[in-house]
């Protein structure tokens, strides 16, 4: 026996390519799609990673520091530090902004990491060009996301920083790029009023006379300078030594402190289940409604090609060929369709739609493979109606009247 | 001749009902032994095609009786469970206009049937260019439907018809898109086959060119059938 779906699609390949070329630009928006999402989750689990932290210790009762804000004093590392089964500990802020560079500005995620050695929470782990912040104040290490280049100026607030060194995929979970900045100027960047503000709570302060007591010298000056600082940062990363268990340290670190710690599995719960979930519903939506779109377009396309092959389907039918092989030549079609699409889809996502879009779009294996699936369901399902009218066709409209 | 070929026995046909109804056929009744080859012929509306359906079994007759070969296939209902199967079989179909299927070569519109039927491509192909040299179409073996004349897609029509060696071929007009010479030439093939695969073979025609050809001619009337001896010229 011969394929009749294969000898069809032989003599009206133009038709199938090109129907097939139109669904596959579609199949790759969702693939895309779908690839954008991947990129979502894999940008907070690089947020996660990058951080080096095992323990996350936030301000108490709070989803921080990335999905709400947390305030810790920065002290408190110094006690996380003491506790047992503790390696190492880092202070760390972060501040999604505008950084300034030249003319242009690039929506940055700026991350205040403590003076250390390579290796500390919160230092990027490794550099693709230049080196680590190794000064105290205004030097910046920036991810080339950001299009910054080694020596170029950035000013962040009313500081300017010289890019030492560079960084890859870090970034935020809304896919920003990271610039690290040392912890204190972050700290400074993030209480920075300008100087209209300062100048009012100056005034004010030296009005109120609580704080402004001639007998008692500095008073004022000390309560200027506390007012005018930061002494606050948006969480303790925390390293925990070999041979201890996570879970156990953050036990330990809730107990003692009056602070919340996360666990690598629990922060990453936060970013997936809370951050993105509503960028995650969107895409959702976008998949389902380009599904149902490819599929009107499958059916439609096989539709129009049955009733162009009506008077065969009644020959067919006369010379005794089964419904069930009648109905395998329209889903056969279908699904060769669908697979057209599929490759061009692959393609073009590959190619021509994951590099141009702005945010990291990952496209998993599995994804495909899932997309596949669903692309032949779609192409069986939307192929029913072609065969409903097929299969109505009287096998006696080839005889004539 | 009982119990061979095809016999029709007061078969009626009525389509719709009640107000609307039309009885098509009033009670046919028809003979035709293996090997021959007859015409049916009658004005337009007088129930022609209304028979060749009911025979090819794609419609079913309100009642009468139709036997083909030694088997009872329609007593007031069909007696054959698998009417698909016995027109795939038993009986060949040639049809007015040629209604090749566009999307297969010639030899595959033809070669199609036997694989239906369960045989080889190969041992189907062979079968198909068998016919298409006596049809005088083996040069166009390999051309699709829409490359060939009007007059070359009947003659593959006529070889679909023959191909699985059926009893019966009901033939709708066939050689009304050919000159006289060729509808002479399909007549006289269709003769040869009858006669060497003792087919039965009916001819519905207005064709003046080939009527002198019949030896029998059936006519129909207002759903009636009145037999007649005809010239019977031509091919013995
Ligand atoms: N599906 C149908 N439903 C109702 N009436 C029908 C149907 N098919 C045919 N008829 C009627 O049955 C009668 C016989 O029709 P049929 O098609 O058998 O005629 P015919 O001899 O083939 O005519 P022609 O030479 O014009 O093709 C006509 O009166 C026609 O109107
Ligand atoms: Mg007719």
């Amino acid at each position: 026996m011969i394929s009749l779906a294969g000898r069809d699609i032989m003599n009206a390949w133009g038709k199938f390519v090109f129907t097939g070329l139109g669904l596959g630009l579609l199949i790759g928006v969702t693939l895309s799609m779908a690839g954008i999402y991947r990129g979502m989750v894999d940008d907070g689990k690089a947020l996660l990673d990058n951080s080096g932290a095992d323990l996350w210790v936030v301000q108490k009762d709070t989803l921080g520091p990335y999905a709400e804000a947390s305030s810790v004093y920065d002290d408190t590392w110094r006690g996380i530090h003491a506790m047992p089964g503790v390696a190492r500990v880092a202070n760390v802020t972060y501040l999604t902004m505008q950084v300034r560079q030249g003319d242009r500005d690039v929506r940055s995620m700026v991350t205040g990491v403590m003076a250390g050695e390579p290796g500390t929470p919160g230092w990027p782990p490794y550099l693709v060009a230049g080196r680590q912040i190794t000064r105290g104040h205004y030097e910046a290490v920036a991810d080339i996301a950001t299009g910054f280049n080694l020596g170029d100026r950035l000013q962040i607030r009313r500081n300017h920083y010289t890019v030492v060194g560079l960084t890859r995929r870090m970034v935020s979970s809304g896919g920003d790029p990271i610039v690290f900045i040392p912890l204190k100027d972050a700290q400074e960047t993030q209480f920075l009023k300008d100087n209209d503000a300062i100048l009012q709570q100056r005034r004010r302060t030296t009005a109120n006379p609580n704080f402004n007591r001639p007998q008692i010298p500095g008073l004022l000056e000390a309560v200027i300078a506390l007012q005018s600082s930061n002494a606050y940062v948006n969480a303790v990363l925390v390293q925990v030594a070999t041979g201890h268990d996570a879970e156990e340290v953050a036990q330990s670190i809730r107990r003692w402190k009056r602070l919340t710690v996360y666990t690598r599995s629990q922060m990453e719960e936060i970013l997936i289940g809370k951050l993105i979930a509503t960028s995650a519903k969107q895409i959702a939506m976008f998949l389902v409604i380009l599904s149902i779109v490819s599929a009107a377009i499958v059916a439609f396309i096989i539709y129009t090609l049955t009733l162009g092959k009506i008077r065969e389907i009644a020959v067919l039918k006369l010379i005794g060929t089964r419904n069930r092989t009648i109905a395998g030549l329209i889903m056969q079609q279908s699904i060769a369709l669908g697979i057209i699409g599929f490759v061009v889809g692959k393609i073009t996502a590959t190619l021509l739609m994951a590099p141009i879009f702005p945010k990291y779009v990952l496209l998993e294996p599995l994804d495909s493979v899932i997309g596949f699936v669903a692309v032949v369901v779609i192409c069986i399902l939307a192929s029913i109606f072609a065969i409903r009218a097929a299969l109505k066709v009287d096998p006696a409209e080839a005889i004539g009247s | 001749m009982t119990g061979k070929g095809i016999r029709i026995e007061g078969l009626k046909k009525r389509y719709g009902r009640g107000d609307t109804a039309v009885d098509a056929l009033k009670g046919v009744d028809m003979q035709v032994a293996p090997g021959e080859v007859v015409g049916l012929v009658g004005p337009s509306g007088s129930g022609k095609s209304t028979l060749l359906k009911c025979l090819g079994a794609v419609i079913e007759p309100t009642a009468g009786r139709m036997i083909l070969g030694d088997e009872v296939i329609y007593d007031n209902g069909w007696k054959v469970k698998d009417l698909r199967a016995l027109r795939r079989d038993r009986i060949g179909f040639i049809f007015q206009a040629p209604y090749l299927i566009n999307f297969l070569d010639v030899t595959d519109n033809v070669a199609l049937l036997p694989m239906l039927a369960g045989k080889s491509n190969a041992e189907s192909r062979k079968q198909a260019v068998e016919l298409f040299k006596a049809l005088d179409v083996e040069h166009r073996a390999k051309a699709m439907p829409a490359q060939l004349s009007g007059g070359e897609q009947q003659r593959v029509a006529i070889a679909r018809g023959l191909v699985n060696r059926p009893p019966v071929i009901l033939a709708d007009e066939p050689t009304a898109p050919l000159d006289s010479e060729r509808a002479l030439a399909v007549i006289r093939i269709l003769n040869q086959m009858a006669r060497k695969f003792d087919t039965a073979i009916i001819v519905v025609t207005h064709d003046e060119k080939i009527m002198p050809t019949f030896k029998r001619i059936y006519h129909i009337r207002d759903g009636v059938t009145y037999e007649e001896a005809g010239e019977g010229r031509g091919f013995d």
